[in-house]
């Protein structure tokens, strides 16, 4: 809902401290994943993370979320899909060309950046094309899978999502 | 300008230390000089003819011309194949990459093909959004965005290799692009962007109409203030205005384009309104030329290409320079092969 979303841009900085908790024992509770199989896991946590982040970010489930790198405004909401925005069309208002009811989603994404921790510099991290095969895929159990798989150096150039 | 290591003038140039192409534009902006590049409105014709005509009307004051890929949305000859007609006698165009109407497998082709035929340069695009065209009723793309393509075709151009990892026998050479706004929100964030745009491989700027002197200096300075001066050419962009009514038009209508109320005023109050839209054009050329950290000037001159000429002469910036084109050190050739054999 875009109230919502809005809102939660509005708490970018909440959010991400939520989330980086979240993502703790998310990413923690890999054995019970592995013991339900990540395939069998796959549908209901991503029915669920739709329903969560649908309301709060108007979630598109593209399934490689980068919410921490764009201030908690969701980018598959701009009508040009820019992950790396905003673009040059923006309005005098601060509203989006294609639909000019709407605040640019960038325009909010870099407002929602300022408030946050990580935030404020992972938004100048370009982000690469997406992988269309990820639609519809849950982000988290991506997460968990992706950070159990490689013993990653903690920080740095890994790109959390939400 | 002309090279001593130019074989045949028009032909690729061997590609310095420190160049990634072989084109002149690169050329003239490395080596310092203010660079004039124009846009070509692509014929909605498949008569190579009507492009020869409107690119022969740049001749002598221009580096690079600008194929554009469906700008507006509007449906033209495609800049790949304006760029491949122009290539054929020499001319140095900015082949445009819009994301709007291709996937990454056919922007990659393009990139390829594109090299092949002598583009040197490349100017990576988001694109403007289909509801802004001829049709609205098509389905958008945008596959990648300008910043994913910077990656690609750097990828493609620096590790010889496809998005995929699969590797090219000869790898493109070009020189990469971007667009910028300064005009528009987010104005503190205008500079960071194209510091990511740098970072995601883009050797040149192209801006969107400048209007405004005072908001132009400001956005150099954040550039020169995070450290991105002498990083990127910023090539400015900038149009003659035909009417007052057209510039109140253009502001209110075409997203992205911010035109100060005195410029309106300007042109309201002038006698030959036409004039006066090429004087404040050559006006802001001059004072763009001032400022630090500017290479050159993207001329935009929207159905008034024939003004191009008088516009920079009049500026003028080239300072006695003839950029070269077909026909300037050697009697130019007519493509005969175009002509129609009945």
């Amino acid at each position: 809902m875009y109230a919502v979303r809005k809102w939660s841009v509005r708490h970018s900085r909440g959010m991400e401290i939520f989330y980086s908790a979240f993502e703790r024992v998310f990413v923690g509770m890999h054995p019970l994943w592995k013991a339900i199989g990540y395939e069998r896991a796959e549908k209901p946590i991503a029915a669920l993370e739709k329903v969560v982040k649908g309301f709060l970010f108007d979630c598109k489930m593209c399934g490689q979320c980068v919410l921490s790198s764009t201030g908690m405004s969701c980018p598959m909401n701009c009508p040009k899909n820019i992950r790396n925005g905003p673009c040059g069309g923006v309005r005098a208002n601060g509203n989006c060309e294609v639909k000019p009811e709407m605040r640019c989603v960038w325009v909010e994404g870099f407002a929602g950046s300022e408030r946050m921790l990580e935030g404020k510099q992972a938004i100048r991290v370009v982000q690469i094309a997406v992988d269309r095969r990820l639609e519809g895929k849950s982000s988290w159990l991506k997460v968990a899978r992706d950070k159990n798989a490689t013993p990653s150096p903690s920080g740095s150039n890994m790109r959390k999502s939400s | 300008m002309t090279f001593d290591d130019e074989p045949v003038p028009g032909y690729p140039l061997p590609i310095l230390p420190g160049h990634t192409s072989p084109g002149r534009l690169e050329r003239v902006l490395r080596a310092g000089a203010f660079a004039v590049t124009t846009e070509l409105d692509p014929p909605d014709s498949a008569d190579p003819e009507d492009v020869y005509k409107r690119a022969r009307i740049f001749d002598g004051y221009v580096d690079a011309i600008n194929a554009t890929d469906g700008s507006g949305a509007n449906c033209h000859m495609s800049s790949l194949a304006v760029c491949a007609l122009l290539t054929r006698i020499g001319y140095a165009p900015v082949m445009q990459i819009s994301c709007r109407d291709k996937n990454r497998i056919a922007i990659q082709g393009d990139i390829l093909g594109g090299a092949a035929m002598g583009v040197a340069n490349m100017l990576c695009l988001s694109g403007d959004g289909v509801q802004s065209g001829d049709h609205p009723q098509a389905k958008p793309v945008f596959d990648l965005d300008c910043m994913s393509l910077l990656t690609i075709g750097r990828t493609l151009r620096d590790e010889h290799k496809f998005q995929s990892g699969r590797k090219l026998t000869f790898a493109p050479r070009v020189f990469f692009g971007a667009a910028a706004n300064p005009f528009v929100p987010p104005f503190e964030w205008r500079a960071d962007r194209i510091a990511k745009k740098v970072d995601a491989g883009a050797q040149f700027i192209q801006t969107q109409y400048c209007y405004d002197i005072p908001r132009l200096k400001s956005f150099m300075q954040q550039v020169e203030d995070i450290g991105l001066a002498g990083k990127v050419f910023f090539l400015i962009g900038v149009g003659p205005l035909r009417t007052a009514k057209a510039a109140e038009w253009m502001r209110t209508n075409v997203p992205g384009i911010h035109i100060p109320d005195s410029v309106v005023k300007r042109m309201a109050g002038a006698e030959k309104p036409a004039q006066e839209g090429r004087q404040i054009c050559i006006d802001l050329i001059q004072e763009i030329k001032e400022i630090k950290g500017i290479s050159g000037v993207h001329v935009m001159a929207y159905r008034q290409e024939d003004t191009v000429a008088e516009i920079i002469d009049k500026s003028g910036v080239l300072n006695g320079r003839m950029p070269w084109y077909p026909g300037r050190d050697t009697p130019y050739a007519s493509p005969e092969l175009f002509k129609e054999t009945t």
